[in-house]
């Protein structure tokens, strides 16, 4: 059914010499493996696409002897379940990326921070990781990982929110600076990485930073694993090369009557069919057209969809899960979704929109994260290419 | 679920008495009992030395906790954009239908509470829905109509 | 790396300590920067946003109370991007508010209104929230209202409470847009762990949270010619309500206080701190007492430290938090108490007045002093001893009600009896006040001399610091008293009610030991009381409490004991210390409360 779009198979292919990969990379010195990740252009896969490299020098280069490595399963965005098949088929790569990183943070205790709704996962996962702890004794590593459950909270999944939850707090977003490679879990320097992010590493210590550097285009190299949903005869989980034209991705993916893909889920972008050929899905280089990152939600509408449902959809999503600490975001999204329901009952006329496209950009100027900060995306690209849907 | 009675204190043998022990001693109550009581947020807030409308705040910042009485069995269904492309509201209709109930409802027997969720990370294969904590997906209203009998009869066996 | 980075803003070079925000280096060159969540003596949220300014090369904007400055940075504080901003985010504020500012007690002292008048916010179109939401108004305390549609989530009050008073009687709960300021369950504050110290009032910019005023039923009493209406005056009052009446902070305006509660009308201008000194004397020889049992009757019984019990926001904490310790309490009552005590009976008698038909009011820096007069405790008179409590603020506020231009008044003098006080009563509005003023007169008392202390100024107990520990060696002492001969009296002074917790945390797990303990639940004493003037900061406490110490040092009079009417009311009344009256009146007991 694939035809444009190449498979790839690296992160699920079923491997099992953990044991002989993780012997190998230890043999070399913390020096040359990050310089094999950041060679390699690895960058995070939980959206915000941070250099992983460097992210771990970052905190290796902090003095302070009590670090930790996260590893973020919270995985909340809506479109999103491709963490969830990661950790249930290929947890060892996980975990084996996480001990590196351990062993050059210099960091003694590990944490999955899963989501709750992912809780079915943790008597196969508890298996694995006393699996892994026996390993971790073999190889005369120090270093535990402990499962830490969400409480059902997508904001949780921002990482400094992560941290406040795991220390017994409300999930809400810390000040930055200062970042959590200083300053993250108890106030300790901390690595956070998208579990994506850490089975890549896996491969790239496997076949070295050259093969994951051949994939992909400029700025966004590798592969990715997306979640396809929405209206598509196929969707799932599918592993494929950064750097694809939205065009040919619906070309494999769509149902022939595509209008529109939500890249990102509901804090990504709307693109609309005219806009498929010049957008390429990548971290942000701008080769020709726009590039939009992706944690690997792909949610395809076809020409049945109501924009301003899915829209209404995103935002309510929005007032029920944004933490409520910071004024735009707090108010701003309950405004933006009392707003579109007023313009759509003729309460409100239909320049009001105008008005709420800019509170949309105060939104993304002040908001305190990402979570306020990314309203925006959804908002501005489906009012902004599907107006008429908002109105009548 | 099995209702098994822990004390706090046990809890907080097994959790520790750190702040960072909060929420594994709020999930421990709520898997328990499906609620967290006034008593036990007390309970909970002395045991760890911290204020009880922390503990209160904290709670209701998450929506896996509650301080109100759920039933045995929490029924959580996506109310996100894919699944209710593909069929949530019938899958929902079919569920006050039989349940009687209205989402943040408990049925009068105490078996069964309905909730809306946001999205359960199983979108390719919606509508789902997650009863305590397994997940059911594809649902339509037929399917659902087995999925509570059979919770049901799982419940008269015990 | 050096200490100092350099920044422009707004054009202007400025160099700072590194680790200073860009809202302290702007202050540092008198550039304002609008903030709501920010406040000195909290941590920083950065929540609000509508500090946010523009940095060159940084497509978003930034918060200032947050942003720690750096080298290089170019900052904006007033770009059209930034104005634009700022403007919509108050413009949201006010539509989840209930704008109704003519009928808000916090009418032109709110800061939400002064920037939604400096934005010229208008009518500005947003959907007013409201009406489709559900809010609670709390006025079911007799200290404080809390109301829910006013609130702006700042978060103010939350930090107070918490890092300030180490109470945690607010919380944040909920999220979303269902996010809100809490108490445990939602109870109303009366019946929850609050103090009613007021700190959050204090600090709270808007109208969502404040005393709950009495000035209605004070006029009333005024105005009712049957009423004899008697007023006090607490130490900390006089050196803070000038700043309400536009003044700057740190000027003692007694006499023109004195003289302006006459204008109002009051028939009896009196003061709390001559029942300071009646506490000093009570709570003296109960220390006395305290430890004659200890050390020399040997009794297991006994409760030592003793701490002090003239603030009643820090014996209702002590009561929900630490009530194993409710023996340790003096057992005197508070000044405002026992001056109510005594004022329906023995002052009442004394100037041939009924009590039943006597108003007792009291001006207050505090907001638990509205609370602890409505204690079912304090009927010792068989009236209610204390009918209302106001504080500073409300008081100003009659003072501008009533027309009268304070500037312009003479100093007046307090009438007698129960208007004459020393040093040591005054002092009893800075935190180590009480402690010094019980030093003077035990001291005193068990060797027949003077504290040791330069100018009886007991400098160690005084100061700033959370938690102050001083030690009096005591020896050649008079025969009665041989058994303290050559014993380390052991003290404690803690202000801020974070700082109690962590005194009595080391009291119980055995840490520390004292004789003698002095709490007072707010930062800096009374002088930083919830029911002072707006705004409060380190820098306006201190002034305050130089003000204080400048009064007791002009006082003729400086030791409790040595106060005339003091003397005159034992002789007359009381005959002893701790005797069968001073039992009846001036002692009171505790109640173990709950946890939350
Ligand atoms: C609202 C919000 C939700 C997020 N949720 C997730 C998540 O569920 N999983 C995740 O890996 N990262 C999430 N992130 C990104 C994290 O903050 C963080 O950048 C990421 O975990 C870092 O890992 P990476 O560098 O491997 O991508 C979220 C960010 C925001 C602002
Ligand atoms: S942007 Fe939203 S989620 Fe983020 S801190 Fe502000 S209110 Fe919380
Ligand atoms: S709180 Fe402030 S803005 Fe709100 S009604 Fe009162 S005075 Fe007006
Ligand atoms: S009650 Fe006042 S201080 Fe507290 S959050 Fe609301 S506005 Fe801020
Ligand atoms: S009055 Fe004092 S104790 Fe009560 S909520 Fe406010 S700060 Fe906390
Ligand atoms: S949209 Fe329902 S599970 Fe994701
Ligand atoms: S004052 Fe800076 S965010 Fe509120």
């Amino acid at each position: 059914m694939i035809k444009n779009l190449k498979r790839l198979d690296l992160i699920f292919k079923n491997e099992q010499d953990t044991e002989a990969i993780l012997e190998k990379t230890l043999a070399r010195s913390n020096e040359e493996i990050v310089n094999d990740l950041i060679d390699s252009g690895l960058k995070g896969r939980g959206g915000a696409g941070f250099p992983t490299g460097l992210k771990w020098r970052l905190a290796a280069d902090d003095p302070a002897d009590e670090k930790y490595i996260i590893c973020n399963a919270d995985e909340g965005e809506p479109g999103t379940f491709k963490d969830r098949e990661i950790l249930s088929s290929v947890p060892n790569k996980v975990l084996a990326g996480m001990a590196v990183c351990a062993r050059i943070i210099g960091s003694k205790q590990g944490f999955i921070y899963l989501r709750n709704e992912y809780k079915f996962l943790v008597p196969g996962l508890e298996i694995v990781i006393s699996e892994f702890h026996e390993l971790m004794d073999r190889l005369n590593l120090e270093f535990r990982v402990a499962i830490f459950m969400g409480s059902g909270a997508y904001i949780c999944g921002e990482e400094s929110a992560l941290f406040e939850s795991m220390e017994g707090k409300r999930g809400e977003p810390r000040n930055k600076p200062p970042y959590p490679t200083n300053f993250g879990y108890k106030g300790k320097p901390t690595v956070i990485n998208n579990v994506e992010t850490l089975a890549h590493t896996y491969s790239i210590f496997k076949y070295g930073p050259d093969k994951f550097r051949d994939l992909g285009i400029k700025d966004s190299r590798g592969s990715k694993v997306f979640s396809v949903s929405g209206d598509t005869p196929i969707p799932g989980i599918y592993e494929l090369e950064f750097g694809m034209t939205l065009q040919k991705f619906v070309d494999d993916f769509g149902d022939g009557d595509s209008k529109a893909v939500q890249v990102g889920g509901a804090s990504g972008f709307c693109v609309p069919r005219k806009k498929f050929e010049k957008t390429i899905i990548g971290y942000q280089g701008k080769l020709t057209g726009v590039s939009l990152p992706t944690g690997g939600s792909m949610m395809i509408f076809n020409s049945s969809r109501s924009m301003y449902n899915v829209l209404r959809n995103y935002l309510d999503f929005f007032v029920e899960e944004s933490c409520g600490q910071c004024t735009p975001c707090r108010v701003g999204t309950q405004q933006l979704l009392l707003g579109i329901e007023a313009v759509k009952r003729g309460e409100k006329p239909s320049g009001y929109l105008d008005k709420l496209l800019e509170l949309a950009e105060t939104m993304r100027l002040t908001a305190k994260c990402g979570l306020g900060q990314s309203v925006a995306n959804s908002f501005s690209s489906i009012v902004e290419n599907f107006r008429e849907e908002m109105i009548y | 679920m099995t209702r098994i009675q822990y004390s706090v204190t046990d809890m907080a043998n097994k959790h520790g008495r750190s702040r960072e022990a909060l929420l594994p001693i709020l999930q421990d109550i709520y898997q328990a009992k499906h609620v967290i009581s006034d008593e036990d947020m007390v309970n909970v807030a002395r045991e760890l030395d911290i204020s009880a409308a922390h503990v209160y705040g904290t709670a209701t910042f998450y929506s896996f906790l509650e301080t109100q009485q759920s039933g045995k069995y929490i029924i959580r269904l996506c109310k996100t954009i894919t699944c209710m492309m593909h069929g949530k509201n019938p899958v929902l209709q079919e569920l006050e239908r039989i349940l009687k109930i209205k989402p943040g409802q408990t049925t009068p027997d105490g078996l069964f509470t309905l909730k809306e969720t946001n999205c359960l990370g199983q979108c390719h294969k919606g509508p789902a829905m997650l009863v305590n904590d397994n997940p059911h997906t594809q649902l339509t209203p037929e399917s659902v109509r087995e999925i509570i009998d059979s919770y049901r009869r799982e419940a008269l066996s015990y | 790396m050096s200490d100092q980075v350099t920044l422009k803003i707004d054009g202007i070079s400025v160099s700072v300590k590194r680790g200073t925000t860009v809202l302290d280096a702007a202050k540092t060159i008198n550039i304002r920067i609008p903030t709501l969540c920010h406040h000195e003596d909290l941590c920083v949220a950065g929540n609000c946003r509508v500090c946010v300014v523009e940095q060159t090369g940084t497509d978003r904007l930034i918060p200032a109370c947050a942003m720690p400055a750096a080298d290089g940075m170019e900052i904006h504080s007033n770009s059209l991007k930034v104005r634009n901003a700022r403007k919509q985010i108050v413009e949201l504020l006010v539509s989840e508010h209930r704008a109704e500012c003519t009928t808000c007690y916090k009418n032109g002292n709110c800061e939400l209104q002064a920037l939604s008048h400096e934005y010229i916010i208008g009518e500005n179109g947003y959907i007013n929230l409201i009406p489709l939401k559900e809010y609670t108004i709390d006025y079911y305390s007799p200290s404080i209202i809390k109301d829910d549609s006013k609130c702006i989530r700042c978060q103010r009050c939350v930090r107070t409470c918490d890092e300030l008073q180490g109470v945690g009687a607010l919380t944040v709960s909920h999220k979303g847009s269902e996010m809100k300021i809490s108490t445990f369950m939602d109870k109303p504050i009366y019946q929850v762990v609050c103090t009613n110290c007021g700190q959050c009032v204090n600090r709270c910019p808007t109208g969502a949270l404040v005393e709950r005023h009495y000035i209605d039923e004070v006029w009333a009493a005024i105005y009712n010619e049957k009423k004899f209406v008697v007023v006090q005056t607490a130490p900390a009052v006089r050196v803070a309500l000038a700043e309400a009446l536009g003044h700057e902070p740190g000027e003692i305006v007694t006499g023109k206080m004195v003289a302006a509660l006459r204008r109002l009308g009051f028939d009896a201008v009196l003061d709390t701190d001559f029942t300071a000194d009646l506490t000093i004397i009570e709570e003296g020889h109960e220390l006395l007492q305290r430890l004659k049992r200890a050390l020399k009757d040997k009794d297991p019984d006994v409760k030592l430290p003793m701490t002090t019990s003239c603030s009643p926001g820090w014996v209702k904490f002590l009561e929900h938090i630490f009530p194993e310790f409710m023996e340790n309490l003096s057992t005197a009552k508070s000044p405002q108490q026992m001056f109510g005590a005594l004022a329906k009976t023995f002052y009442a008698s004394k100037i041939g007045v009924e009590p039943a038909s006597m108003v007792s009011v009291s001006i207050m820096p505090c907001t638990a002093k509205k609370y602890e007069a409505n204690r079912p405790e304090m009927y010792a008179s068989g009236y209610q001893d204390v009918d209302y409590v106001l504080t500073t603020r409300e008081l100003a506020l009659m003072i501008k009600q009533a027309g009268i231009d304070f500037n312009s008044l003479a100093d007046d003098d307090y009438d007698s009896i129960m208007g004459e006080s020393s040093g040591a009563g005054v002092i009893f509005g800075a935190t180590g006040g009480v402690m010094e003023a019980a030093l003077r007169t035990v001291y005193e008392v068990v060797t027949g001399r003077e504290v040791p202390f330069d100018g009886l100024n007991i400098t160690p107990v005084r100061g700033v610091e959370g938690v102050r520990e001083a030690s009096i060696l005591i020896n050649k002492t008079l025969p009665e008293w041989s058994f303290l001969e050559g014993v380390e009296l052991k003290t404690c002074v803690a202000h801020g009610l974070n700082n109690a917790r962590n005194v009595m945390k080391a009291v119980r797990d055995g840490s520390a030991s004292y004789h003698f303990i002095e709490i007072m639940a707010c930062p800096g004493g009374c002088l930083g009381g919830g029911g002072q003037p707006i705004p409060t900061s380190s820098d306006i406490r201190k002034r305050r409490s130089s003000a204080i110490y400048q009064e007791d040092s002009q006082k003729v009079i400086r030791k409790s004991h040595e106060n005339p009417e003091i003397v005159q009311i034992y002789k007359e009344f009381l005959i002893e210390p701790l005797g069968h009256t001073s039992h009846k009146l001036l002692h009171t007991k505790y109640t173990a409360r709950e946890r939350y």
